[in-house]
């Protein structure tokens, strides 16, 4: 039992294809067997979000999702953002903002929230709270976590 | 936390998917969004030999009018139930429940028949769908039945639904402006509800209730009640009746059976306003 299964993925525009196991994670996909470590593994257990990254543009908990599930998928992580060394408009406003203290939720809410502002351009403070509540801050920085997502719906359009 | 081994199949159609049931048995189980199974492997309370991922079977993603229901297909995701114009026009209450399912990530992933199969008393849809009357179409070797909500939920994590049958399809009543509310009661906002009531009214009223049992059920003491003529206070008061809600670190049955006395009246206020 067990056995391996064939999946191909475009990972922020790059074209893999590998055998994996099936019980192997979408998370531990990306950080083991793709090499990137920007995605974190938080709770484990799907509540905290810091390993959320978007599968065909939607943001998804990558813990609770098999790497077979994503086959044929494009997966956009947090290093898939920036244009070279000009950043993502979300990571910029998180940046000015200040919007992180010990930053291992940062990744997990940056991805978040550039699939919130893809779904709703234009949020209220209301929505921004949310639409983020499956993203925790183990250092309750919300507040200013919040004033990003604003400020780079003001910037992004 | 990694879950067992188990061998992974794709079924491209519901045919596939039940001819690989019927091959595996007790051994195989389904995965659709995988937002309830794939948490309960990874803590390996749950051992499946052989999962069938049924989260391309495109066919069962569908919201149809369908004269006098809507159709829902089994493989919706609660991201579609909550952007959904026919939901909007014609049961609003489903709409607005779904887009209440733990978060937005939970939400582009999970599925409302995985959650109905899953037949968690703490998941949202499930009561909602006893408070509907809907229906649930199940399909299996043998072809199809359809099974009315109230039969279905038979015990804690326990359906009406055998190892080599797939939920194909929710049919829910129309309910174009019906009195609704969901009461919701939680600690943080993606969290189970520790108790839910909602009502909805559209000249009866149905009262259902999230985590007050092994399995989602209505008030009926209460529906009677307001049947019969009590005020939403009075008929509130008897929420807790045929209860049988169960103790963990959020709660104890006694704080259970007071909040859904609390949450029933708020609900049964809110849906006639």
């Amino acid at each position: 039992m067990g056995g391996s299964v064939r999946i191909a993925t475009t990972v922020n525009g790059q074209a893999h294809e590998h055998d994996v196991e099936p019980r192997l994670l979408l998370v531990q996909y990306l950080r083991e067997v793709v090499g990137l470590t920007g995605t974190k593994i938080g709770c484990d257990t799907s509540s905290c979000g810091a390993c959320t990254v978007l599968v065909d543009g939607e943001s998804v908990k990558s813990c609770t999702m098999l790497a077979a599930q994503a086959d044929g998928s494009e997966i956009t992580t947090i290093e898939g953002l920036a244009q070279g060394d000009e950043l993502h408009p979300v990571q910029a406003a998180f940046h000015d903002q200040h919007a992180l203290q010990c930053g291992f939720c940062t990744a997990g809410m940056v991805m978040a929230t550039v699939s919130l502002l893809d779904e709703i351009p234009r949020p209220t403070e209301r929505d921004v709270r949310l639409g983020l509540e499956g993203n925790l801050c183990r250092c309750t920085g919300y507040h200013n976590i919040v004033q990003a997502v604003l400020a780079a719906a003001g910037t992004s359009r | 936390m990694i879950p067992a081994p188990f061998d992974y199949l794709r079924a491209g159609s519901a045919d596939e998917a039940i001819a690989a049931l019927a091959e595996h048995g007790d051994d195989a189980k389904l995965l659709a969004g995988g937002m309830s199974l794939l948490p309960l492997m990874k803590l390996r309370l749950a051992t499946p030999s052989v999962l069938v991922d049924v989260g391309r079977v495109h066919e069962l993603s569908y919201i149809r009018d369908a004269g006098d229901h809507l159709a829902v297909g089994a493989l919706t995701r609660h991201r579609d139930l909550e952007i959904s114009d026919v939901l909007a026009a014609q049961c609003e209450p489903l709409r607005t429940v779904a887009s209440e399912v733990g978060d937005n990530q939970v939400r582009h992933r999970g599925t409302i028949g995985g959650s109905v199969s899953h037949g968690d008393p703490a998941s949202d849809l499930p009561a909602l769908l006893l408070a509907l009357d809907a229906t649930f179409v199940v399909q299996g070797p043998d072809g199809e039945r359809t099974v009315p909500a109230a039969d279905f939920f038979r015990g804690f994590l326990e359906t009406a639904l055998e190892p080599d049958e797939l939920l194909t399809e929710i049919r829910v009543p129309k309910s174009p402006g019906a009195g609704f509310s969901y009461q919701k009661f939680q600690r943080r906002a993606q969290d189970w509800a520790i108790v839910g009531a909602m009502a909805v009214r559209d000249g009866d009223t149905r009262v259902a209730l999230v985590n007050m049992a092994t399995t989602p059920l209505r008030a009926v003491a209460v529906e009677e009640a307001i049947a019969g003529g009590a005020s939403a206070t009075e008929a509130a008061e008897r929420a807790a009746e045929g209860t049988e809600p169960s103790g963990d670190i959020n709660a104890t049955p006694e704080y259970r059976e007071h909040l859904v006395r609390v949450l029933v009246r708020r609900a049964l206020e809110a849906a006639s306003a």
